[in-house]
């Protein structure tokens, strides 16, 4: 089985985060790989290891697209198990939108697809810096896969592949034919962290960088240009302001109540 | 002129430790020290990311990594929760390392693949009530009769010897005597391999310690224990020697977990002082809080730099002997220096347990003592000056 798992650079959440640059967007200066991208990771390795992995004739292939330092999400992915990675870095990438990053990323994944057909795509079911949700729909959709959203299992038998989602109140199992687009929660399993052999073997690992050209996309059809939605404004949320003292002078509790009421938290 | 900029892979190791630390130990980090509970769900994720093979070769299980691997990860655990890093640095230095040093390749193949793996813990019983380094106070007696070796003695503080995962307990013991040239006697001294469901052997109440509370640490008495003559470790004799050389590594270890002590001391007080106010301004403004963490950073950065060069050394194959016990002085009273900074920055609460600062200053008063005291760190440099 051939799994590619999209992983995303991102932010570091630990960091205060800032808005820089001309289209006012995050600074990704102190970027990881996203958390949430960790559980498809760690669910594809599952899916591989539980089939006898690569000597099994499975691979896992991390695929992410971004600036250059985006290849450090793609090391970590290596060191923690992929098999082989894909980066896909264009200068005209920049500012791309849900749209035009699902466009590109069909596109990596049918040039991936020349060394032979992929059976599963897994991707977390956020990034946690753009937040939208919407790349794995818009990927199946292009693709015309099957798509299967917030998992909190996937398992493969066979040629299908069922999850189990959890949505409000309800679970439902949904099952489809491969291959298909699966998002998975942070519910779904423990990533594992890479051990020191995997830091090691992960210096052997292949990274395939790609460009547009080798995907077989215009500069039009992507970045700024290609994408549906503009980012008109964005503003740093204000720091934030030193809240009431109340100093008690016989009167604190009447003042904390009056500030509750007014504030309709009471 | 040495760099002391860590290679890539080197520095992917400590940051993954390091997070696995933040993300992993430091939750239940007070828990264990409260409860004087052994941390075995950290254990087993240590034994999955592979900590415990680090210095060992792949065909015993092990990570093919090197013993500076270790050291930065005992760092960065030891930032964290001393007695997770102290768990982690006997199970790999004491526990596993003389069955790799010395051990057959029988003993290695039997030992080390499950030890590697951090499925099994090994202690190291050296210290008695009266021998610890100085070694001739050795009273454990082995006699060797009909192919056994028959062990009698008891042992003190011996970490990781009575976990529901410790399999075995590495045993030096006097196996004769030895008539010098000069016509003294001298008794010689063994290790023996001691799997701890041997009938005889048992490891008694644990301490109740001052710190490193989640760490396991026992007396052992050893009462007509039988183990086969195949058991002794390396040539009959050299157990001082070979133990010698087991703590000149040790140190190193020591040493590196020292200084994330210091260190994780430091991060805590600069973030302290950043929050904490008094009269008007936070505290970190005020050059007496300023010239403390300074000085606690120094001290962190010294004693990293003098565990960087014994390990750079020891990897290189060069004599080590005086820049380990120099590390592992400097590391420990950094340690303790830090801890006690911290708490004082911390005012008030610095001196409530559940602050990891009051953790350190409980944990850091070990490492002036154990694995050779300050003063027999002392005592090795000034031998190595030909005093």
């Amino acid at each position: 089985m051939k799994i590619v798992v999209l992983v995303k650079h991102v932010p570091d959440a630990q960091f205060d985060r800032h808005l820089s640059g001309p289209g006012n967007t995050v600074d990704r200066s102190e970027s990881i790989l996203s958390e949430l991208d960790e559980y498809a990771l760690e669910a594809a390795l599952q899916l591989s290891e539980a089939r006898g992995g690569e000597k099994g004739g499975n691979s896992v292939i991390a695929l992410t697209m971004g600036p250059d330092g985006a290849a450090n999400s793609i090391k970590k992915s290596l060191q923690i198990g992929a098999g082989e990675g894909y980066h896909l870095s264009d200068a005209a990438l920049a500012g791309s939108d849900a749209a035009a990053t699902s466009l590109a990323l069909s596109a990596a994944l049918n040039r991936i697809a020349q060394d032979g057909p992929i059976d599963l795509v897994i991707g977390g079911m956020a990034s946690t810096d753009g937040e939208t949700s919407l790349v794995p729909a818009q990927l199946a959709e292009r693709l015309g896969w099957a798509y299967l959203g917030h998992a909190k299992s996937v398992d493969v038998d066979g040629d299908s592949v069922t999850v189990n989602r959890e949505v409000d109140g309800h679970a439902e199992i949904l099952q489809a034919s491969l291959p298909a687009v699966v998002s998975v929660t942070d519910q779904i399993n423990e990533p594992r962290y890479p051990n020191f052999k995997g830091i090691i073997a992960a210096k052997r690992k292949k990274t395939h960088p790609l460009s547009l050209s080798e995907v077989g996309l215009d500069a039009s059809a992507v970045g700024t240009q290609g994408s549906l939605t503009v980012l008109d404004e964005a503003q740093e949320r204000p720091a934030r302001t030193q809240g009431t003292i109340i100093t008690d002078e016989g009167d604190a509790g009447i003042k904390l109540v009056e500030f509750l009421a007014a504030e309709k938290l009471i | 002129m040495t760099d002391y900029g860590l290679s890539e892979e080197y520095q992917d190791l400590s940051d993954t430790v390091r997070d696995f630390a933040d993300q992993v130990v430091a939750p239940v980090s007070q828990k264990h020290d409260e409860e004087h509970s052994f941390p075995y769900e950290v254990v087993q994720g240590m034994a999955e990311l592979g900590l415990f093979g680090l210095p060992f070769p792949e065909e015993y299980g092990g990570m093919g990594g090197d013993y500076f691997a270790l050291a930065l990860a005992l760092e960065q655990l030891g930032r964290v929760d001393q007695s997770v890093a102290i768990t982690l640095e006997a199970g790999v230095s004491l526990g596993a390392m003389p069955v790799h040093r010395f051990g057959t390749d029988a003993q290695k193949e039997e030992w080390l693949p499950s030890l590697a793996s951090g499925q099994a813990l090994a202690g190291f019983g050296l210290t008695e009530s009266e021998a610890g380094s100085d070694a001739g106070g050795t009273k454990t007696k082995a006699v060797l009769q009909d192919g056994q070796w028959i062990i009698n003695g008891s042992k003190e503080f011996i970490t990781n010897s009575g976990t529901d995962i410790t399999r075995l307990v590495t045993v030096t013991a006097v196996t004769g005597t030895t008539e010098r040239p000069d016509g003294t006697v001298k008794k010689e001294i063994s290790t023996i391999l001691v799997p701890t469901d041997t009938p005889g052997f048992r490891a008694e109440k644990a301490y109740n310690k001052v710190g490193w509370n989640a760490s396991d640490t026992h007396p052992l008495s050893l009462k007509d224990v039988h183990v086969p003559e195949e058991n002794l470790l390396g040539v009959r004799g050299r157990g001082y020697a070979n133990f010698l050389s087991i703590l000149d590594e040790g140190r190193i270890a020591i040493a590196a977990l020292g200084t994330g002590a210091a260190q994780g001391c430091v991060d805590s007080a600069v973030r302290y002082a950043k929050e904490r106010h008094a009269f008007g301004n936070m505290i970190g403004k005020y050059q007496a809080i300023q010239f403390k963490i300074a000085r606690m950073q120094a001290r962190a950065h010294t004693a990293r730099l003098a565990y960087y060069d014994a390990a750079a050394r020891m990897l290189a194959g060069k004599p080590f002997k005086s820049q380990a016990a120099i590390a592992k002085m400097v590391a420990g009273e950094a340690a303790m220096d830090n801890a006690r900074d911290a708490t004082q920055v911390f005012g008030g609460y610095g001196f409530i347990n559940e602050f990891s600062v009051a953790r350190h200053y409980r944990d850091s008063k070990i490492l002036e003592i154990g694995e050779g005291t300050t003063e027999v760190q002392l005592m090795l440099i000034a031998r190595e000056l030909g005093l």
